[in-house]
């Protein structure tokens, strides 16, 4: 990439500030001198090998294969035989008019996210607030809560098998324990609330992390406004609403830009849980391209479901930075 | 009064939706099949360790944790290095050519990893880099340089300018300037890239499923998705295998936890 244009004759070799910029001139202590004084702005050419491995492996590994997604999409490959037949925008018109799983994964995501961008920006505004005093309860709580985050997904999914496992799980049992048998449900089998039951684990997966961006900037709040607002003795709700509330819009704008990618990126939780089973109930964009591609070994049309993912990853950003910005305009 | 017991009523009940699955997990491990059929929740009556022998051993978990702590021991490393060199380079260079670079590295995080995986697929397979460890690594570089090069330069370019001009001026190599001074005055950002990485490799599926059909070649969570398939509902021994994949993570967070607090925070964007 721009790494392309480091001039490997100077590199390292020569005095430093003779290889500034790549010249003749710049060997005149009065050019050395001029630059000092002008507070030297041109930085060693030589700088440019630091990008190189970096770079060089980004683009061969990830740059390239990216845009190769956009050329298997057009193609009907399968992944294994040595010549693929370019079939346009067949994929394309598929995808779009006759394929209801398609149209799950992407209700399911949509579905997924909305879940846990509620919840889990609700419930780690809650947590923050709860443990905001650097007390010894509080920053032991804080560490318990942020302690899922450090799991694996697999390890989550095995847990929350369990947990919501119909024959003996701990929610079932439970529930059974305290009467209430009568809501003993299959979970994970059900086909219309399992996408919600799994946000559910997503967001005690991952709320405890988000919570901690909260607290820093709920402490950021400078004290003397609740001061003052002690003083005119509103109340407490007031005093959430018209101080805490608009002073943290930075942190709940964070806190749901994060969440929502996160969201997007739950593959492992839903592979590892379900598959994206029962019936394609759970299935969501990224684990639809994956059984499409490895499972089915239909490697275009995979590429086609992938190059649409990006487009409502992109359009969702941007739609998302939009409210942010009116809302952060607002309160 | 009434406001404070809500608080704490809800923490607690918050404390056990966290700790009640955890710790099951634990005393599980040393239950057997049919006991936690018998009694769900019941502590173990008879603790044994045979569940942890018929992991490590019989099922050779072994293996795959040595694998996870080869793959993550190096790939690591070599992250925060390619990173930080280019971090280093992007925060020194002006003007827009490093932009750009910055904003091609940037555009990195965006892409979800199920975009670019299937010509990842085929481009490892054409190298004959699957079911290998060296491939794990290799890979687990790649997708992760954006975020790491994203959070090493952010931190980089608070670095007073003068610092680097004075290093210049005075005859210091580029070179000298990032490992004597740079890179020591960025230590609260490389330790916080380093943990997240350390998390991150560690637990890393996606690639591992993808590369890797050797079962003597997989990392921990495959080898733990492998096992579901093995033993679907024999909770005590998936367990097991849950327990040995988290150990050295739990005791890394109980040793190293602000780094951990300041580390997952910095790349939570990464998931």
């Amino acid at each position: 990439m721009a790494s392309s244009g480091a001039p490997a004759t100077t590199g390292g070799k020569e005095p430093p500030v003779v290889a500034v910029a790549a010249g003749v001139q710049s060997q005149l202590p009065a050019a050395v001198k001029r630059r000092r004084r002008r507070g030297a702005t041109r930085a060693p050419a030589s700088l440019w090998l630091f990008l190189l491995p970096a770079a060089s492996l980004y683009v061969a590994f990830f740059v390239i294969p990216t845009l190769q997604a956009f050329q298997y999409s057009v193609t009907s490959w399968d992944g294994l035989s040595s010549d693929f037949e370019y079939v346009g925008l067949d994929n394309f018109t598929n995808l779009a008019t006759n394929d209801s799983i398609f149209r799950t994964a992407v209700v399911n995501n949509l579905e997924f996210m909305v879940t846990v961008v509620v919840l889990q920006t609700l419930l780690s505004l809650l947590l923050a607030l709860a443990l905001l005093k650097n007390t010894r309860t509080s920053v032991l709580l804080r560490a318990v809560f942020f302690f899922p985050t450090i799991l694996s997904s697999v390890s989550v999914a095995f847990i929350f098998s369990f947990v919501y496992d119909p024959t003996f799980g701990l929610a079932n049992t439970a529930l059974q324990r305290i009467g209430l048998g009568s809501l003993a449900q299959p979970w994970l089998g059900d086909q219309n609330l399992a996408i919600y039951y799994i946000g559910l684990i997503q967001v005690w997966f991952h709320a405890g992390q988000m919570m901690v961006i909260y607290i820093a900037g709920l402490q950021a709040i400078p004290a003397e406004l609740y001061e003052s607002a002690d003083v005119d003795g509103v109340s407490r709700w007031q005093r959430f609403r018209y101080i805490t509330w608009p002073m943290s819009s930075t942190a709940t704008a964070i806190v749901v830009a994060y969440t929502t990618i996160q969201s997007f990126k739950a593959f492992d939780l839903i592979f590892a849980l379900t598959g994206g089973g029962p019936n394609n109930a759970t299935e969501i964009l990224s684990t639809l391209i994956y059984n499409t591609a490895f499972q089915n070994f239909q490697f275009g049309y995979a590429a086609a479901q992938s190059v649409i993912f990006i487009f409502v990853i992109g359009l969702i950003t941007w739609a998302q930075r939009r409210a942010i910005s009116r809302f952060q305009g607002e309160v | 009064m009434g406001f404070d017991l809500a608080r704490k009523g809800f923490l607690a009940i918050y404390a056990a939706i966290i700790l009640l699955p955890l710790s099951i997990v634990v005393y599980t491990s040393f239950k057997t099949s049919q006991e936690l059929f018998a009694d769900p929740f019941g502590l173990p009556r008879d603790p044994s360790l045979a569940n942890y022998s018929e992991v490590l051993v019989g099922q050779d978990l072994a293996t795959n944790v040595l694998n996870s702590v080869v793959v993550t021991g190096i790939s690591v490393p070599l992250t925060v290095l390619l990173a930080s060199m280019a971090a280093f380079a992007i925060a020194r260079i002006p003007g827009w050519p490093s932009a750009f670079v910055f904003g091609a590295f940037l555009i990195g995080m965006a892409v979800p990893a199920q975009v670019n995986m299937i010509p990842q697929y085929v481009l490892f397979r054409e190298l004959g880099l699957t079911n290998s460890l060296t491939g794990l690594v290799l890979i687990n570089i790649v997708v992760t340089l954006p975020i790491g090069i994203f959070i090493l330069t952010g931190f980089m370019k608070t670095l007073p300018k003068e610092l680097f001009e004075a290093a210049s001026v005075d005859g210091v190599p580029p070179w000298r300037t990032y490992a004597n001074i740079v890179m020591p005055l960025s230590l609260p950002s490389v330790s916080a890239l380093s943990i997240f990485l350390l998390v991150i490799h560690w637990n890393e599926l996606l690639y591992p499923l993808l590369f890797i059909t050797d079962p003597a070649k997989a990392t921990l969570p495959k080898a733990l998705l492998d096992f579901k398939g093995e033993y679907l509902t024999n909770y005590p021994l998936l367990f097991t295998g849950v327990l040995i994949a988290s150990v050295p993570m739990v005791v890394a967070y109980v040793l190293l936890q602000r780094f951990f607090v300041a580390g997952m925070t910095a790349g939570a964007v990464k998931g």
